[in-house]
């Protein structure tokens, strides 16, 4: 048989105030190198736009399109290259490594919805499928939509007039 | 029998009679690969759904149990467990498969010891003969419902951990031959205001601390008395949060081993992970898995179990809540002694 319960703690009780903890937690972080994921991101988002670009370079070239006819069919190209990526469980481990690199392209949101399309597969087409696809894409064209709005009002005051 | 404030004494010595553990491919590649009975080399398991391959971790894992301890499904009085899930689903879908009396709990990824605290419990009171304590997680599943669709690219900081796809249940029975449970602490629930769902072993180890310490002050025991300690799953920056805190209390955690499941079940370093494993199946893959056959090998007498659990929900952290935690302790020994 143990010792019955004791009655007085022999160990001191948890003095820390919740500041106090939050505050000590803080310093028990691992370092994030804002530095290196820039450069990663860097390098990753440049490559990734690189890529874009040689591509839209072929529509110009052996397709016959001014630049401006050939930007649609490389983002679909590029859609499709993230689509594909992601499909494949590449995308994520990308991600991982590359941060803001690979979400900000339009191959990150490509990936937001493709994502949420296939993970709520499960769920049928429509309640999933259908109904999470834009879970997280959601937000950004909520947002992109809102930004646009009042660029647009600036741009009319204080620009060249809505021309 | 109540023990001081909040700790179970076993009088009776339930014994684990026997247990069994089903993990996924990344458990598999990690150093307890060799002390689970299954592992999956993909994580969808041929399922349709993350959801039933995690439902099917978890029956495969109370089969193996059930089989270990060479008895008939008809044999247990009641299944207790729970798990991750909304609903606690993998849990009472695989109970409707073991067609077992049931009890479904909750209590985040300390789940693996509430439930084996329950059923040591129920058989030391006589309300039962042999009671299965089972819980799962999966990668997949908790990804899906906590935070982002799997293949999502985004980036995860180092402080995050990795939700252990992997299944164990145990079998607690008034006599046979195994491993005796002691005593349990069931924790109080903890919150220090931590509200970053991507650090939560910084928002546990408060938890685990507050119920460790309940644990030597209701047992009269000192961590001296354990072999080693293993807190649920803390990893890598929880854990050394803890040991600092129980040391500053005047804890004499330099009298055992000290560590976590969450830094055992993977190889952190090589295998891509953050700070460690997480989940329900964390601390009942290690627990089941691995410091069982430790304590049948001999080279553990007695263990301490302090699995921790984050209390939160997708809900409450997106209104900005901060992150409840618990944490309940389950002493582990070998044979049938009840020495001090």
């Amino acid at each position: 048989m143990a010792s019955k319960g004791n009655t007085s703690s022999p160990y001191k009780k948890m003095s820390m105030s919740p500041k106090e903890y939050q505050a000590f937690a803080k310093e028990k972080e691992p370092p994030r190198s804002v530095l290196g994921n820039c450069v990663k991101a860097f390098l990753v988002g440049g490559s990734i736009c690189l890529v874009g670009q040689a591509i839209s370079e072929l529509f110009v070239h052996l397709m016959n399109m001014t630049p401006e006819e050939a930007s649609n069919p490389t983002v679909a190209v590029l859609i499709l290259i993230s689509v594909i990526l992601t499909s494949l469980g590449v995308y994520d481990k990308l991600a991982q490594f590359a941060g803001a690199g690979s979400a900000v392209p339009v191959t990150g949101f490509a990936n937001s919805m493709c994502s949420a399309a296939l993970e709520h597969r499960s769920e049928g087409l429509v309640l999933g499928v259908g109904g999470n696809m834009f879970k997280l894409a959601g937000a950004v064209i909520v947002y992109g939509t809102v930004a646009a709005f009042f660029v647009g009002i600036a741009h009319l005051i204080l620009g060249t007039g809505g021309q | 029998m109540l023990r001081g404030k909040q700790s179970w004494w076993f009088e009776n010595k339930p014994v684990i009679i026997g247990a069994a553990t089903v993990v996924g491919p990344d458990e598999g590649e990690g150093p307890l690969a060799s002390e689970f009975d299954l592992v999956h080399p993909e994580l969808d398991m041929q399922q349709k759904s993350w959801e039933k391959a995690e439902r099917l971790l978890l029956e495969q894992a109370s089969e193996f149990a059930i089989q270990n301890a060479k008895m008939d499904k008809s044999g247990i009085n009641f299944y207790v467990g729970g798990d991750l899930m909304n609903q606690i689903i993998s849990n009472s879908f695989a109970a409707r498969s073991l067609g077992a009396p049931y009890l479904g709990v909750f209590g985040a990824c300390s789940t693996s010891m509430e439930s084996l605290a329950i059923a040591s419990q129920l058989v030391d009171s006589g309300a039962a003969t042999h009671v299965m304590a089972g819980t799962c997680s999966h990668n997949c599943t908790a990804e899906k419902q906590f935070r982002y669709p799997t293949e999502y690219g985004s980036q995860k900081p180092p402080t995050a951990q990795y939700t252990v796809t992997g299944a164990g249940a145990a079998i607690v029975a008034s006599t046979g031959e195994g491993p005796v449970v002691e005593c349990a602490t069931i924790g109080k629930v903890v919150d220090l205001g931590i509200t970053d769902p991507f650090n939560m072993g910084a928002a546990m180890a408060p938890a685990a601390v507050d119920t460790i310490q309940a644990h030597f002050n209701d047992t009269g025991r000192t961590p001296g008395d354990y072999d080693l300690i293993v807190t649920g799953d803390l990893a890598g920056v929880g854990h050394p949060i803890a040991k600092d805190l129980l040391m500053q209390n005047g804890v004499p955690m330099d009298h055992t081993e000290f560590n976590d499941c969450g830094l055992m079940v993977y190889d952190v370093e090589k295998q891509k992970v953050q700070a460690g494993g997480s989940g329900c199946g964390c601390s009942a893959v290690v627990t089941y898995g691995h410091l069982l056959k430790r304590i049948a090998r001999g080279e553990l007498k007695r263990v301490l179990v302090v699995a921790t659990g984050a209390l939160l929900s997708p809900l409450s952290f997106q209104q900005g809540e901060s992150i409840p935690c618990i944490a309940h302790a389950v002493a582990i020994a070998a044979g049938k002694e009840l020495s001090p």
